[in-house]
């Protein structure tokens, strides 16, 4: 494999189970030392996109090369290229987090010497050498998915598969997690990760593909993505139920909470288009405003005109 | 690459398993409970009357001779329990995301079943030794010499081998651990419709066809003439056939299982 090959080249894979169709033609490419991030709701494809490309799936159609390996003719290739860190724990839970990491160490044929130090420094790393000799059963959510990726990258692999995550992680584990992808990437890595979260593509991708029932709906880096999407929308809660009615017949594409009182208003993150729904608004009349950058949902609606959780692969046309 | 490194990654995952052994024991200890029970009860509560009823004693033989006569099946009994809480164990493994990692790892991929049946293997030998002294303890004197004694202990390790690879097949084809506990259920009937607890001629004919020529008659008669210094005759050749015959059998069905990937 020379430098100039993508770490992922993948042309019209799909996947469905009988008549059920997970993916419906994916087209992507990940140049080596990038993060690429695919973005979507629970259902999308991404687990599956992660799987076909890890070897634990056969693919439907499609050719696809990971590190240069055809994942169907060179399994043995890929998965010598690759780590992954699933979306559950893949750690072994009798054991310690020591052994579970030093039981990755023998399986990468580390020698004796080069696998102890290794251990050593991602127990220290992920910050676990106070609980290195607990079973991992004992450990906390963020614990294991620390152990889950010191496992994965204790065999220095080239390409690795984040699936989700940082689902389930408090704010501070997240933000631990994101700088340990960043050194990743800065040591030449190729990151491949998966997100419901629109800022953890933001904060961590190269390029973010956008996954809606099997397909890419839209591909661009997260500032070209951005740039089609509104910035967000603007909340307010109105006092009564009559300014509330009032506010939306202004604002005829605004979606109305009539139990909390509340009116969203689209907003495109202008100071121009923040005025105009300032406009109109009395301080007497308005319990709460808040301006809501662009998240998931945002992206999805302009993206593929429905919401994100209305996205079940049966109601794409094919 | 996956057959060079298989010894190796073997090796690790044998260590992994015998952690697992170490970390839980509460279920190895039921395992040994089991034939140690067989063994009081047969001994016991039948053993006055089966031992007069044992052929070559006129009608003399006693508790004693009975004790001599059934330990050849509890430790084979011993190594069947051990065999099925082998089935529990690789199924309730499958359960976890380790083996999803594994699966994407380029290491040896059966190593992941051999890991399971050396550890079973060394497990039976534990539980043996146990029941062994348990057997002494109520009174069991061999003639064996030390030819004997390796020879029982080699047929026993060999039918550890045998079962362990059937039974990691079981708990891999098992669609659940509830499954995997039931399946290898019939390991445990078979010894008595066989030569363990009663002579196969005191049988009706059918039955005493279906246990003259099952696996585990040629098994606990061969172990029994090796514990008494007898001399085996074509039964070892038959025992070590069927060992030969159930590991190949199983060892193919459990990497056949193991190695395709998944469909969904």
């Amino acid at each position: 494999m020379t430098a100039t090959n993508p770490a992922i080249e993948v042309a019209g894979l799909t996947k469905s189970y009988g008549d059920h169709t997970v993916l419906d033609g994916v087209d992507l490419t990940v140049p080596e030392g990038t993060v690429y991030a695919l973005l979507g709701p629970n259902g999308a494809g991404k687990t599956t996109v992660v799987n076909i490309l890890s070897t634990l799936l056969t693919p439907g159609a499609g050719e696809i090369r990971v590190a240069g390996f055809d994942v169907r003719r060179e399994p043995a290739g890929v998965r010598a290229a690759i780590g992954v860190t699933g979306q559950f724990s893949a750690i072994d839970e009798l054991l310690t987090g020591r052994e579970n990491l030093r039981l990755m160490a023998d399986l990468a044929h580390l020698d004796r010497t080069t696998a102890t130090t290794a251990v050593t420094v991602m127990l220290e790393r992920f910050d676990l050498v106070d609980a290195a000799d607990r079973r991992a059963q004992t450990y906390s959510g963020g614990m294991k998915r620390r152990l889950d990726l010191g496992m994965t990258l204790i065999a220095r692999p080239r390409l690795i598969f984040l699936d989700e995550p940082t689902t389930g992680l408090d704010p501070r584990s997240r933000r631990d997690l994101w700088a340990i992808v960043r050194e990743q990437v800065a040591d030449g890595v190729t990151v491949l990760l998966t997100t419901q979260y629109l800022d953890e593509a933001d904060h961590l991708a190269d390029r973010i593909g956008v996954l809606d029932g099997g397909r890419l709906v839209a591909e661009g880096t997260a500032a070209e993505l951005k740039r089609r999407v509104p910035g967000g929308h603007v909340s307010v809660q109105f006092t009564d139920a009559a300014r509330l009615a009032a506010a939306a017949a202004a604002h005829p594409d605004a979606t109305t909470d009539a139990e909390a009182l509340t009116l969203q208003v689209p907003n495109d993150g202008s100071v121009a288009g923040l005025r105009r729904v300032l406009d109109g608004l009395d301080d007497d009349g308005v319990a709460a405003l808040t301006v809501e950058s662009a998240d998931l949902d945002d992206v999805f609606l302009a993206l593929t005109g429905h919401p994100a959780e209305a996205s079940a692969p049966e109601e794409i046309p094919a | 690459m996956s057959t060079t490194y298989a010894v190796k990654d073997s090796a690790t995952m044998l260590r992994r398993n015998l952690l697992h052994i170490r970390r839980y024991p509460s279920l190895s200890i039921m395992l040994v409970a089991q034939p140690i029970l067989f063994l009081l009860l047969f001994v016991y509560v039948f053993g006055g009357t089966m031992g007069a009823g044992l052929p070559g004693h006129e009608g003399a033989g006693d508790r004693s001779d009975y004790l001599v006569y059934i330990a050849p099946g509890i430790l084979i009994m011993t190594v069947a329990s051990v065999a099925l809480g082998t089935a529990i164990a690789t199924a309730t493994d499958m359960t976890t995301g380790i083996i999803a990692r594994f699966r994407t790892m380029d290491i040896a991929r059966v190593s992941v079943l051999t890991g399971h049946v050396l550890g079973a293997v060394i497990k039976t030998g534990f539980a043996v030794v146990i029941v062994t002294a348990f057997v002494f303890l109520l009174g069991f004197r061999s003639d064996a010499g030390m030819f004997g004694w390796l020879g029982a202990i080699g047929l026993l390790i060999l039918i550890a081998f045998s079962l362990t690879w059937l039974t990691v097949g079981m708990g891999l084809a098992a669609d659940s651990v509830e499954t995997a506990s039931n399946t290898p259920m019939f390991l445990m009937i078979l010894p008595f419709i066989s030569s363990a607890f009663v002579p196969t001629d005191a049988m009706p004919p059918g039955l005493r066809q279906f246990a003259e020529n099952q696996p585990f008659t040629p098994m606990i008669d061969t172990l029994r003439a090796l514990l008494t210094g007898a001399p085996t005759g074509s039964d070892l050749w038959l025992a070590l056939g069927w060992c030969v015959l159930i590991s190949l059998l199983g060892y193919l069905w459990s990497r056949r299982l193991f190695l395709r990937v998944p469909a969904k």
